[in-house]
């Protein structure tokens, strides 16, 4: 881990949904290794952006540099191929499958069992309440298990980049604490990590640089803490009371 | 004290699995109540409860001294409305469709009528529009009546959802995580939202896990730990006890406020 080189680099991204103009123009890059946050405020195309990113959607103009190689026009199997995770907003488990098949799915690029096995248990030691019911359908499980299921199932095909979308979402606080802990050991193992989050305290604190998209454009940039400390971030996204 | 929303004991079970154990509440007149919990501590099943979505193993819900029916469309028809955790809009209608299908419990035409278009129906049907409209702009949509609500940015879902839900003239509002995905900005918007919306008479109770927002929203907080009532109490008793610190909370807010301060300093 060099943490010097450039290992995503959205080039003057733009993304639509037919005529609506979702992201406009957004660059940003993430050098190896480090932690990366998309904030802003709903709407502003942070998640459009993730999705471009890992396939799901084709930007109408601009590029999306993996290692320097562009992989914009690439379908989303072979960008997990090379190594880019995605833990998408909402979940979208499969609900009628177990907990360990959600799992074992996100690791279908992957041949070798004894390291798939050794992730699960991974997992299960960070989530004790998946391991518990690793054999019970993915459905029956509440809203902020089924959050802690999709983070697992995307750390399953051991990610050189990491995409989390609201990680926190439905999570207690204590919950959270913990998924932000393990992003920070995830990145001391060498996961480049790329992350949008509400809670953009939490975010800020822990990211090594992070990106403002506001209507689809990046209006500031910065390290997490020139930004937590940025009067205009703290009055737009850190609330108020947090300024004093 | 006179509770509009009373539930005496209820216990549900799921095969081997006891998501709640003899929880008892009552909701006061134009009160905010906070939900809040660990996962799978049995939150959203309680509404699922209060809504008439599950027969409750044992222990049953009043409203207004009256036991609730185990029949959601009924229970809404009674007055009391909610909002899920996973939203559940109709994705390919518009916003302004979602909140006249809350509209429908309340529309009292015959089918006849409905038929032929009779001027009564007409009337009703301009009734409904005006009141959507009216809804749509009291959460902030107006800009998004004619937009798909799929189209709609995940906050904005939610609000949509709290339109159509006041759309059935409710007297207890159930939301679940209302603030889930909005940022600091849109979180307060919402905080004010549920004041005003409490303003025109309507009981709330909340779950979520922004504790910030629950702390300064509500004047009571009820703490749900692997489904029993564990605390309740003002929101300062509640934030101090160790036991929610310990289930709950986990560190305290001040190590991240710790973080800020060092970020200032090195400015």
């Amino acid at each position: 881990m060099t943490g010097s080189s450039t290992f995503l680099e959205v080039r003057d991204l733009t993304v639509a949904y037919g005529a609506i103009q979702a992201v406009r123009d957004v660059s940003f890059t993430v050098e190896e290794g480090q932690i990366v946050s998309l904030i802003g405020s709903n709407g502003a195309g942070k998640t459009t952006t993730l999705r471009t990113i890992s396939g799901l959607l084709r930007p109408v103009s601009g590029e999306v540099l993996l290692g320097g190689v562009p992989i914009h026009k690439l379908p989303a199997h072979e960008i997990l191929g090379r190594g880019v995770a995605h833990s998408p907003e909402g979940r979208r488990l499969f609900a009628r499958m177990t907990v360990e098949e959600n799992l074992r799915l996100g690791a279908y690029t992957r041949k070798d069992e004894a390291g798939i096995v050794s992730d699960l248990d991974r997992i299960f030691d960070l989530f004790p309440v998946l391991g518990e019911r690793r054999r019970n359908k993915a459905g029956l499980f509440s809203g902020g298990e089924q959050q802690m299921l999709a983070i697992g199932r995307s750390l399953m095909s051991r990610p050189k980049l990491l995409m989390l979308d609201e990680p926190s979402m439905g999570l207690s606080p204590i919950m959270t604490q913990k998924i932000f802990s393990t992003v920070r050991d995830l990145q001391q193992q060498g996961t480049t990590v790329l992350l949008v989050e509400q809670n953009a305290l939490s975010a800020l604190a822990l990211s090594d640089r992070a990106y403002v998209i506001d209507l689809g454009r990046t209006t500031l940039s910065g390290t997490g803490r020139e930004l937590l400390a940025d009067p205009r971030v703290q009055e737009a996204y850190l609330g108020e009371g947090v300024a004093s | 004290m006179n509770a509009i929303l009373e539930a005496t004991g209820v216990t549900m079970q799921f095969g081997g699995l006891t998501a709640l154990n003899d929880v008892s509440f009552g909701l006061s007149e134009g009160e905010i109540i906070g939900l809040i919990g660990p996962n799978g501590a049995g939150k959203t099943t309680l509404f699922n409860c209060l809504t008439g979505l599950y027969a409750p193993t044992a222990g049953q819900v009043g409203l207004r001294g009256t036991t609730l029916p185990v029949d959601p469309a009924r229970v809404t028809q009674q007055g009391v409305a909610r909002t899920f955790q996973n939203i559940r809009l109709f994705p390919s209608m518009t916003a302004e469709e979602n909140v006249l299908v809350g509209r429908h419990v309340r529309m009292k035409q015959n089918p006849l009528s409905s038929l032929l278009h009779g001027p009564g129906f007409r009337r009703s049907e301009a009734d409904a529009a005006e009141h959507t409209a009216k809804l749509l702009a009291f959460v902030g949509l107006t800009k998004f009546s004619d937009e798909l609500a799929r189209n709609l940015p995940y906050g904005d879902q939610r609000r949509l959802e709290i339109a159509r839900a006041l759309a059935t003239e409710p007297s207890v509002l159930l939301l679940d995580e209302p603030t889930a995905g909005m940022n600091a900005q849109e979180t307060e918007a919402t905080r004010q939202l549920i004041f005003a919306i409490r303003d025109l008479g309507i009981s709330v109770v909340v779950i979520e896990h922004d504790t910030k927002f629950i702390f300064t929203l509500c004047d009571r907080v009820l703490v749900l730990v692997q489904g029993e009532l564990l605390v309740e109490g003002t929101p300062d008793e509640v934030r101090g006890d160790p036991r929610v610190v310990e289930a709950y909370l986990g560190a305290p807010p001040d190590e991240v406020d710790a973080q800020i301060h060092a970020a200032e300093e090195t400015r």
